[in-house]
């Protein structure tokens, strides 16, 4: 079947207001949040609840086409790119908070719901949703689910996966189920967790349940300057080390600072090399005593500047500089690229030290953002696309940046995905047994690869398929305890055994 | 015409948008209808699929006249995107089709292969979005009449007297303007009650600065506002002149363009502004002082409006430089006048050409809030349009009037009594939408309350 005779049964399913059709406005979907992976998709359907989802990804199911789900389109991996032979579920119209329940601490709401969103509707019982990615203000809850979106505060309070207890999706075959009960008690297989952070490949989000955190008693945000970004990495390790756990940890770097005072007038303090934000949060003595030390530890550390804030607003306004910091370098260069690489915390200082050689040796300004806390970095690779070469230079540093993660023992992706964008990194942190084994989850998810095909996977497989390099069947099928991917179509693996025991 | 920016300069403008997406929760209708093509990030994509040669189509053209030119988005955008440029340049290739980016056919990964069934689906340049014959008229209509205070008082009396005698309340039930056309329908609903006929409401050309002199103004009176609004003239005028300024009303003015150039009509733009530059500029004054959020911001980038004419460019650059919206002119001359209290729970509204397009919000607060006895509360969607825009609400009716409806709902669950805005669209606009409900709340400029303070002029 061909896709355009999907359109009126989509308009059928979803009401014709709803069908993208017209070529400029398919177009406006060709990306997310990182523009240099685009496709036009053949076909946008907003589905307004979960049965039309169902009811749409029944009729991909039935044609055999492809479909991608998307959120709000601010992934940095390339995730929600659409397939140019396929159909587009955007989800953003589902943006309902269905119930907040404040004596279960928990909440209801549809994938399209912002992140911000949520704890807007937590706030008046004294709430939050802990997960506090910087693009909070517009992201969604769903694509928060399929990316196991973070943030500054994740540091304490822990990752979507920590605060997700329930989801009804829509399985890749058109089927509407519940995965979890709602409780964050993993009762058999936690399917829960292994769906969070599956990027859209296994199926589509439409109802999800989280935990509301109670609001802490009090917060105290110290804002602290420093000449270099080594100064700002002792105090960090120091902080670490003294038993603390802040709520957050963040650095930035001179070039992020200039970018986010340019953009929202933050106030950071002039000329440092580094400005380092540590959030405590907790109760009023406990935070007491912890500020008392980690002052100590910040001026040892060297600070030339370091400012205090415990009301709202000011803390408000400290954050947004940090919140903006990715955006605001457009700014400073017409195309940049977001890393995501992760280091162990002991680390960071030494690659730190090997970006600024990279960035110095290659011409690619680098400025860098990170989860300070977490080894989290965020080198944000700067270019001018007009200028040629320039964009394979900033590309090629990119690239050598995560080989340094990889070489220090960390890792591609800390919160923003794999996507299309890292897909080819994978198999530089992970074996082929290693890739195998989660191609049969998918596979059992979505044995059709129908389901957001040709992300996170180095090269697009269908099930079943006997990938180049491989030369066995994986040892799970060879044992009998596993069906062979893609089983329930009939496409038996085709190379013969190997003598593996 | 040599009116519109260059294609390089707007793709460099649009260059500058990362597509993080920051400004879409901000931006009115993609609240209202959460689809890419009506937010901020859709419209700079399409406005960039135009500049690189793809044909504008009818749903293209929708999308650019479904925005309201709030810029809420600008204030929402951390990469510094002049958003304002580029909507001002997509109207006018929705107005003139002809000049929309020509050349070029799309760009080489353009959807070859577009679904065939698609009723949309444009082939070749050719078909041009054509506005209907109705809303083209509606927009004639428009134009012919706003930014003309005499036309536009000629022709709102039957309105008047249609009101008076309660024939508006009859024709409004019986649906019968909404079946003729949904733009008389919204501005018949629309239609200040008339305003009260007061004693002088010419206002004289000067007016001298009580006590000791601290600064000679200009003030423009504006189409809508001397229309409709006289006693926010008159206010403003004895406000300046209560905090020592000498306040000159230049007889000659006429219409500052704001209409015509957030409505993608360059060429009128320009006219107008040329022939406002040229009346203030004879009026010797220190600053020009203005009480309508549109004309404001209109006026103060008349600099850019006119920056590729030579024989305007620097005159026009003076000018703006002098430009000073009502609050932001008084916060920073600094109060003499004492004021008395006005015991009231009141709502600032945000005017977007004030909040957004001048990013004006601390000052008027500032002000009302110095009132003794005068209680300021936040609405908690400040920052979003009421849909009024210009004349947004008679082109698109239907989405202005949700708009409304939502600020309307924020409006009476902040527990206000009054509603202050500066700008006399948005006072309308609220106020028409609440007393369909048959709720009286009072509205005002944030002159007439500075004036009742200081004055004590009852409203
Ligand atoms: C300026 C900026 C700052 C950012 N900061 C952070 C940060 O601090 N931490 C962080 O973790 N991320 C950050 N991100 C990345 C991004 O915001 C997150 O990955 C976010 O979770 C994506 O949500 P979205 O709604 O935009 O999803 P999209 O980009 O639309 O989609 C992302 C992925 O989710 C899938 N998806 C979307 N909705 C559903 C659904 N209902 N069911 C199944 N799959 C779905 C898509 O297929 C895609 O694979 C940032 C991005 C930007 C632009
Ligand atoms: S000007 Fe207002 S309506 Fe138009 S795109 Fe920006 S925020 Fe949306
Ligand atoms: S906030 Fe600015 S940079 Fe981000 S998508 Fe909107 S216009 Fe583009």
């Amino acid at each position: 079947m061909t896709i355009s005779s999907l359109v009126p049964r989509m308009s059928r399913i979803c009401g014709p207001g709803n069908v993208v059709t017209d070529p400029l406005e398919l177009r406006t979907y060709e990306c997310d949040g990182l523009t240099s992976h685009r496709a036009t998709p053949a076909l946008v359907v907003l589905p307004c609840d979960a049965g039309q989802v169902a009811a749409v990804v029944r009729e991909c199911a039935a044609a055999g086409i492809p479909f991608v789900a998307r959120g709000s389109g601010t992934g940095l991996s390339g995730g929600a790119v659409p397939r140019e032979d396929g159909v587009l579920i955007v989800m953003s119209k589902m943006r309902r908070v269905l119930e907040v329940d404040p004596l279960a601490r928990r909440a209801i709401v549809e994938p399209g719901v912002t992140n911000l969103a949520v704890t807007q509707a937590a706030a008046p019982y004294g709430l939050f949703y802990a997960p506090d990615p910087s693009s909070q203000v517009v992201c969604s809850v769903g694509g928060n689910v399929a990316e196991n979106s973070g943030g500054a505060h994740c540091l304490k309070h822990g990752f979507t996966v920590n605060h997700v207890t329930g989801l009804e999706v829509v399985t890749p075959s058109g089927e509407l189920t519940w995965l979890g009960d709602g409780t964050g008690v993993p009762l058999g297989y936690d399917l829960l967790g292994a769906f969070t952070g599956s990027e859209g490949t296994l199926g589509i989000v439409t109802k999800v349940v989280v935990k509301l955190t109670v609001a802490p008693q009090a917060v105290h945000l110290v804002l602290a300057g420093y000449a270099t970004l080594a100064e700002g990495g002792r105090a960090v390790s120091d902080i670490i080390a003294a038993g603390i756990v802040p709520a957050a940890i963040e650095m930035m770097d001179a070039l992020s600072i200039e970018a986010a005072e340019a953009a929202v007038a933050c106030g950071y303090p002039q000329g440092a090399g580094a400005v380092l934000l540590v959030e405590l949060d907790g109760p009023a003595t406990e935070v007491e005593a912890e500020l008392a030390t980690v002052m100590k530890i910040i001026e040892a550390a060297g600070a030339t500047e370091v400012r205090t804030a415990d009301d709202p607003a000011q803390r408000f306004a400290i954050w947004k500089g940090r919140k903006a910091a990715f955006a605001a370098v457009g700014r400073l260069a017409p195309a940049y690229i977001v890393q995501d690489g992760v280091v162990p915390r002991t680390a960071l200082g030494d690659v730190l030290a090997r970006i600024s050689a990279l960035s110095a040796s290659s011409g690619i300004r680098v400025a860098n953002v990170f989860h300070a806390g977490d080894g989290n970095l965020h080198p944000l690779v700067l270019y001018n696309d007009a200028v040629p070469g320039e964009a394979a230079r900033a590309e090629e540093v990119s690239g050598a940046i995560l080989d340094a993660c990889i070489e220090y023992g960390g890792s591609i992706t800390g919160e923003h995905g794999v996507g299309v964008d890292k897909s080819r990194y994978m198999p530089r942190m992970f074996s082929d047994d290693d890739l195998d084994t989660m191609q049969l989850l998918r596979c059992a998810f979505d044995p059709a690869s129908l389901c957001n095909p040709g992300k996170v996977f180095p090269t697009p497989r269908l099930c079943g398929e006997v990938p180049g390099h491989h030369r066995a069947p994986h040892p799970a099928v060879v044992s009998g305890d596993a069906a062979a991917a893609g089983g329930d179509q009939g496409t038996a693996p085709q190379s013969p055994p190997m003598e593996i025991f | 015409m040599s009116e519109q920016p260059s294609t390089d300069h707007l793709k460099d403008v649009a260059g500058d948008c990362v597509h993080c997406g920051f400004c879409l929760p901000a931006c009115p209708t993609y609240q209202l209808w959460g689809e890419e093509m009506d937010s901020p990030r859709g419209r700079i994509h399409l406005v960039s699929q135009l500049l690189d040669g793809a044909p504008l189509t009818p749903a293209t053209a929708t999308h650019f006249d479904r925005c309201l030119g709030c810029m809420a988005c600008m204030t929402a955008c951390p990469s510094g995107v002049q958003y304002d440029q580029l909507i001002e340049a997509a109207r006018g290739w929705t107005e003139h089709p002809d000049q929309a980016p020509a050349g070029p056919p799309a760009r080489a990964d353009a959807p070859a292969d577009a679904p065939a069934a698609s009723p949309a689906a444009i082939s070749a340049p050719a078909r041009f979005a054509r506005r209907s014959l109705r809303d083209r008229t509606t927009r004639a209509a428009i134009f012919a009449v706003f930014p003309y205070p005499a036309r536009l008082r000629a022709l709102t009396a039957p309105l008047r007297m249609a009101q008076r005698t309660g024939l508006d309340k009859w024709l409004a039930g019986s649906g019968l303007p909404a079946k003729v056309s949904p733009a008389a329908e919204a501005a018949l609903r629309l239609a200040p009650p008339s305003a009260k006929r007061t004693a002088g409401q010419r206002l004289p050309e000067r007016v001298a600065a009580r006590g000791p002199r601290r600064a000679v103004v200009g003030m423009l009176t504006g189409c809508v506002q001397s229309v409709f609004f006289p006693q926010v003239n008159a206010a403003t005028a004895r406000v300046l002149a209560a905090e020592g300024c000498d306040v000159i009303i230049p007889r000659g003015q006429g219409c500052c363009g704001a209409l015509s150039g957030h409505s993608g009509r360059h060429a009128e733009a320009m006219r107008f502004a040329r022939a406002t530059i040229e009346t203030f500029e004879q009026a010797g004054v220190d600053a020009i002082v203005v009480n309508s959020a549109g004309c404001g911001s209109a006026m103060k980038d008349y600099e850019r409006l006119l920056a590729d004419d030579p024989t305007w460019a620097a005159r026009a650059t003076a000018l703006s430089g002098r430009v000073r919206d009502l609050a932001e002119f008084l916060a920073g001359l600094g109060p003499v006048a004492p004021r008395h209290p006005v015991p009231v729970t009141a709502a600032y509204h945000d005017a977007c050409h004030l909040g957004h397009a001048q990013r004006i919000t601390r000052q008027p607060r500032e002000l009302l809030g110095a009132i003794p006895e005068l209680r300021l509360v936040e609405l908690p969607d400040a920052g979003t349009c009421c849909g009024s825009a210009g004349v947004y609400n008679l082109l698109q009716p239907q989405a202005a009037r949700e708009l409304a409806v939502r600020k309307a709902d924020s409006v009476l669950a902040s527990g206000a009594e009054l509603v202050i805005s500066a700008n006399p669209g948005c006072t309308l606009q609220i106020s028409a939408e609440l007393a369909q409900r048959g709720k009286v709340i009072a509205t005002a400029h944030t002159a007439e309350i500075l004036d009742a303070s200081i004055n004590g002029r009852p409203r």
